[in-house]
Parts: structure tokens; sequence; C-alpha cells
């Protein structure tokens, strides 16, 4: 372990000279702003030669105190602040949060508002592993699938801001069900979606899946077993990755997602290559409950009906949802009161993080920013 | 066949005749630098925009379209920007080689473009061990990129520019053997001859399947001499934020930018010669009448239709492949290209012997 002192010396800069000091050690900084944290992570690397030696993440750059902001919004106002915790998984946040507060006032949800939620959820899943994908490739220094990934995912964002008006940070999925009612366009457009993205997807394979050098850098590049992956609380696509069963939607259906037909994706391999397959295997899932719901929407309300401020009974409520990176759980104490007494988030980021040490020591630098793209961290949704 | 040879040598005449042997070679020697200054500059404005162009094309983007028509003018404007900012020398740097490092590289890239031969007898320099000076004074870029990255006091830039040394220094054993299997099978190390032995067809073509593997080596050796992607660990971005030359700004940047791109020119210019007969037009053993037609392209459209045609090849890779990793990179030179091409320019030396190639 390094003393606070040692770690302040390395982030204020001792010099290259320094660094090389006869123990052949070379202590880096990647982040807080670096091409690949995807963020403002900041991660201290002991290096010797390229083989990573040791990393510690710190964490603490975005911390905007969400939780404690919670605890001061009403439960129609907080959901507004999830959106900005993940917000590639925005709506699946709103969706955990309304779940929550629904099981405290046991709140039936019409089956409209069921269906529109689920298709929402999907659409963010898809729209989240394309940024992904593209994302992470360009990690891997190729960057044409990155304008790719974005070419499809722009055709989600559409859709998204026809509905309910924002296309990043969505506030859609409420107590009771949803805002307001889908957009007329909006079956027409998931269906084109449907089509263009069935072909597009081939076009990954093509350029980036079947690519020699792309299956060099992540086979056998930072394996993770399956004990590791339990015991280090990884879930959604990195535990799948190294095997574990650990899907919400099957595990803990929620939802409408115990009556819809789709396959919990694993692999056994536990490196970064079995991650990649996860995800992109999870997006053919996803596209086919897409393809299940969207000529089936029930006609009905979209929304049950409430009271305009809700009120919590006095009790504690968890719920957990699977978003695109895991487990996203909501944890709220109320004292009976208009605002939740205490919220917690169990983030997916923040536990898939941890196990980046443990992964990474023995591989190369570069290995290191290929693994971290396997992860697929937002940054706000570790450090809320 | 049309030429630029008449050009010169009216230039040459003129100049004989209102000056003495000394003042023609000065005056010469001046014309020289200038259109190589010139040379270097246009080739830099046109190699940038064409790689956006490239890339833009291949990811369905629109690339510069605002700066003059079809955004010809950008990388003028770019010129402008990059002159203007400020040149930053960071705290604890040795500031010394810091500022020397980027001359170091372009310096090498200029002398460089002497041997090459631009159209039929348009050269600078008709040395006659043209190959040599081309593959030993290429290999000081890497004293350049070593300086900076060590000058910069950046760990980052240290990290790169140590990659680029063990990168650079192995590649150039399968670059230059590939380059001495030609020179087997011509007899000579002048570009001129090398040029004048492909009359009767290109040596991609009249060497057999062993000419096609040397100049494949070829192409994947100078694209990671040159540090271009799928080889560019020298810069790295997503890992090492820009690698050796993360501390430089403006105009010191634009020179190793600038040097980045007149290498691959370069290295496609030395393919070309070697492998696709330099300005030679396209030539098939005997045939008269489709020889002649061939002539009646200017010798420096060949010549540079050649060029550009290797060079949008480097510029695809970049945009389609991934990056390697070191460890990958230098397996894939000393375990793989390094006994091919040593295996290779045996067969080659035995072909050359026994005259089997056309």
């Amino acid at each position: 372990m390094y003393t606070e002192t040692q770690i302040i010396s390395t982030t204020t800069g001792n010099s290259v000279s320094d660094a090389l000091d006869g123990t052949g050690e070379l202590m880096i900084n990647v982040g807080p702003q670096h091409p690949a944290t995807h963020g403002v992570l900041h991660l201290v690397i002991t290096l010797n030669g390229e083989t990573i030696k040791k990393i510690e993440p710190h964490l603490g750059y975005i911390h905007r105190s969400i939780e404690k902001m919670c605890e001061s919004l009403s439960y129609r106002q907080f959901i507004y602040v999830t959106s900005r915790m993940d917000y590639l998984s925005s709506h699946i946040n709103n969706h955990a949060c309304a779940l929550t507060v629904e099981k405290g006032l046991q709140l039936e949800v019409p089956p409209r508002a069921q269906v529109i939620r689920v298709l929402m959820d999907e659409l963010t899943r898809i729209a989240s592993h394309e940024l992904w994908w593209g994302a992470m490739a360009m990690d891997l220094g190729a960057f044409t699938p990155f304008f790719y990934a974005f070419r499809e995912r722009e055709t989600i964002n559409d859709i998204m801001e026809e509905t309910c008006g924002a296309r990043l940070t969505m506030n859609y999925i409420g107590p009771g069900g949803v805002m307001y009612d889908i957009h007329p366009n909006f079956q027409k457009r998931v269906k084109s979606f449907i089509q263009l993205f069935k072909s597009k997807i081939n076009e990954y394979d093509e350029l980036v899946t079947g690519n020699i050098i792309f299956q060099n850098r992540m086979k056998n590049v930072g394996v993770l077993s399956k004990e590791d992956a339990i015991s280090f609380g990884c879930t959604g696509p990195v535990a799948r990755g190294s095997g574990v069963n650990c899907d919400i939607r099957k595990l803990f259906p929620y939802e409408i997602y115990d009556k819809l037909q789709f396959e919990e994706i694993t692999e056994t391999a536990g490196d970064s290559f079995s991650r990649y397959m996860v995800r992109i295997r999870e997006m053919h899932q996803s596209i086919s409950i897409l393809e299940q719901l969207i000529d089936n929407i029930p006609e009905g309300d979209f929304q049950a009906k409430t009271k305009a401020v809700l009120k919590l009974p006095k009790g504690e409520f968890y719920t957990r949802v699977e978003t695109a990176r895991g487990e996203l759980g909501v944890y709220i104490v109320s004292e009976g009161g208009t605002t939740p007494y205490r919220i917690k988030f169990r983030s997916p980021g923040f536990s898939n993080l941890s196990a980046l040490d443990h992964m990474a020591r023995g591989s190369k630098l570069g290995d290191l920013v290929a693994m971290m793209g396997t992860l697929d961290l937002v940054i706000p949704d570790i450090d809320r | 066949m049309f030429s630029l040879e008449g050009l010169t040598n009216s230039v040459q005449q003129w100049l004989s005749a209102h000056f003495s042997a000394t003042g023609v070679l000065l005056v010469e020697s001046l014309i020289v630098i200038v259109l190589a200054i010139t040379l270097f500059a246009l080739l830099g404005l046109i190699l940038v925009l064409m790689e956006r162009k490239v890339a833009a094309h291949m990811q369905i983007r629109l690339g510069p379209n605002r700066v003059g028509p079809q955004g010809m003018f950008q990388t003028a404007a770019d010129t402008m920007k990059l002159l203007m900012k400020e040149g930053l020398t960071p705290d604890g740097a040795d500031k010394f080689l810091f500022n020397l490092a980027p001359f170091v590289v372009m310096i090498v890239a200029m002398l460089l473009l002497a041997p090459i031969a631009f159209a039929k007898n348009f050269q600078i320099w008709d040395i006659n061990i043209g190959v040599l000076f081309v593959s030993s004074v290429s290999s000081i870029s890497v004293i350049g990129i070593l300086m900076a990255g060590w000058a910069s006091n950046n760990k980052y830039s240290l990290l790169g520019a140590m990659r680029s040394g063990a990168q650079i220094v192995s590649y150039e054993l399968s670059a230059g053997l590939s380059i001495i299997s030609i020179v087997v099978l011509t007899g000579s190390l002048q570009l001129s001859d090398i040029v004048a032995s492909q009359q009767n067809g290109w040596w991609l073509f009249k060497g057999h399947i062993p000419a096609v593997i040397a100049f494949v080596i070829f192409i994947i050796a100078v694209t990671a001499e040159t540090n271009r992607a799928p080889f560019d660990m020298a810069e790295a971005e997503s890992e090492l934020t820009a690698g050796f030359h993360t501390e430089y700004s403006g105009m010191k940047f634009a020179l190793f930018f600038l040097a980045e791109y007149i290498n691959i020119f370069i290295v496609c210019a030395i393919g070309a010669t070697l492998f696709l007969g330099g300005w030679m037009p396209l030539h098939f053993g005997n045939l008269q009448g489709f020889n002649h037609l061939m002539d009646y392209i200017p010798s420096s459209v060949w010549f540079f239709g050649k060029v550009f045609f290797l060079i949008f090849l480097i510029m695809w890779f970049r945009w389609t492949f991934p990056r390697l990793r070191i460890d990958q990179l230098l397996n894939l030179e000393w375990k793989y290209l390094l006994p091919i091409s040593m295996v290779n320019l045996l067969v080659i030396t035995v072909m050359a012997i026994m005259g089997w190639h056309f």
C-alpha cells in the first residue's frame, strides 16, 4: 500500500529520472483526464517496463452526492436525479426507482405501461451497448467503429427524443407507469430500427469481431474466473462473461420479463473476448424482445391513478433491475414522509471496477485499456 | 513521351551559357533546395487533407468541407493555426534536446527526398548507392523520436519513445531484407538502374511469388516504421495520450506531424520504385503496341499515381485495424516477418542466379 504522501507525490509529478530510481518501477497516472478512462477515472498504476504491477483506482472527481440530494426530493422528483447517474441507462435507472416506490405503495401498473417500460429499457440497453462497442474499439485504436456505432445509436436517440423529449437523460418512467403515452410514430420507427440494426450488426462482426488483431488483443487477456467474479460482486456482462448466471431479468423477473422469450447470455472463458461476446449477443436478445413486444402493446392507461404527492409507508424497500452494466439496486428507507429518509444505490460499475486490479496485474499497459473497455465503465455510476 | 527531361536540360544549358561551372552548381543547388522545400510543404498539405478525406469516406462522415471549395484550404488554415500557437517547453525538460528533436526528424525526412526519381530523368541526386542511402538515412529518425520522448520529462512520452525505438529498429530489418531482394534481382543499388530494369515489366510481376511476398512484407514493415496504425504504438492515443509528442505544441508538433506524412510519402515512393517500376509505365514484355500506348501517359503521372495508391493503402489500414500490443508487434516481426523474409531472400537469390525471373 502507498501512503498518502506517496500518492500525492505521484500526482503532482516526480520527474522521469526520479521515477526510474533503480527499482525499475515507473508510477504513472492514468486519468482523471485520459482518452481511455471514459470519464474522470483516476488510476495510479505501478509499471515494471510496460507490465502492470498494481492498479489503484482513485474515486471522487465527479462525486455529486446524488444519494444525499435524493433525501431532500419527493418520491416523484428524485427519479430525475437518477437519470444523471448511469447516463447511458437512464431509462433503466428511472425504472428501478419507480419499481421501488411502487413496491412501497403496492401500486398496480397498467399493462400498457409495463410493455412500454420494457421496450424503453431494451432500446436503452442496445443504445448503451452500441456506445460501448464503439468506445471499446477506439480504446484498441480502431477509430471507424465509433462512427458506425453512433450511426445506429442516433436512430434510437431520435426515437427517444420523439417520445420523451430527451436524447440522453430521459425522465419518462415514473411511479405508476410512464409520464405520457408513446408517440404515434413510435412503433413504425422501432420496427424500421430493428430492420436496420439486423443488417448493421453483421457489419460490426466483419469489421471488428472477426479481425485477427482484435481477437489477439482480446483473447486470454484480463481473465476473471467465475469465483473471482462472484467474490468481487461483479454483475452484468462482466460476470456473465465469466459464466455467472446473474441476469436479474431471469433471476428476479420484474414487469413482464417472465413472459418473454429470451436467453440469458453467458460465456465461460472470462477473458475480455467473452465479455465482448456477451454484449454483442445481448444486443441480439434485446432485438428479439423488441420484436416480441412492438406489435403487442396493449391498449389502456399508460399510468395508474396516483396521488399528486406520494407518501411511502414506514419501512425499508429494495428492488433491483438489470441495467446495461449489471445489477442496479435501489434501497429506500422511509419514515412515512413525502421524502425518503435514506436512499442508497447499489451501482454495477463500482463493483466491476474493483476487479480491475486483480484482472490487470501482469498484463501490459495496452491491455489495461482494452480491459477497461470491456468493463464498460460509466464514471458517474461508480462515483455517484 | 512527355517528360521533364527537356525542362531540366534547357535550364542546365541556359545556366552553363551564362555562369561559370561553380556558379551553375550553386544556382542549381539553390533551385533544388527551394523545390525540395516547396515539395515538402505541398506534400504535407495534400497528404493531411487526403488523410481526412479518406477517413471521412470510410467513416461515413463529411470530413473538412467548409474552408474553400470542398474544404481544399483546410490544411492551409490548420497551418496558420499551428503557426500562431505558442510553442511550450515543459518545466524540467531537457530544453536543448526537446527543441532539437523535431528538427532531427524533419531533416531526415528532407534528406530522403534526394535520391527519389520523381519522373523520367528527374531526380535530385542519382547516387549510385541510392537504396543504401535511403535505408541508412531513414534509420536516423528514430533518434529524433527517442530524443523527443526522453527530453519531454513525461512518463507517457518516455514509454512512447521506448516503444518506438524497439519497433523501428526491429522493422527496419524486414524492410531492409525486402529492399535487398529487389537489389539482388536488379544487381544495382542505384534507383535509376532499378527503374530501368523494369522496362519490360515491374518486379512485382516479373519476380513471381517471392517478389509478391517481399512486397507484402515491405508494406507491413514500412507501415510499422512510419508509426502508422495498426502499429502506431509510439503515439497510441488511448494508452499514452499521444506518446512521444505529448508535450509538443504549435509548430514543433507540426514538424513531427509533417515529417510523419513525408515519411509515408518517401516509403511509398521507394516501394513504388522497387516493386512497381517507379515512373516506368506499365509494360508487358514485348507487347510493342500496348507498351507504346502506355508511354503516352507522362512518367510523373505514373510515379505519383503509384505512390498515392500505396499511400491510400496505408491510410486504409489505419481506418480499419485496431492497434497491436507492443509484445505482439515484436513477436510478429521477430517470429514471423524476419524468418519469412530471410527465406524469401534466399529464394530470390537462387532465382536471380538461375535467371528464373522474366
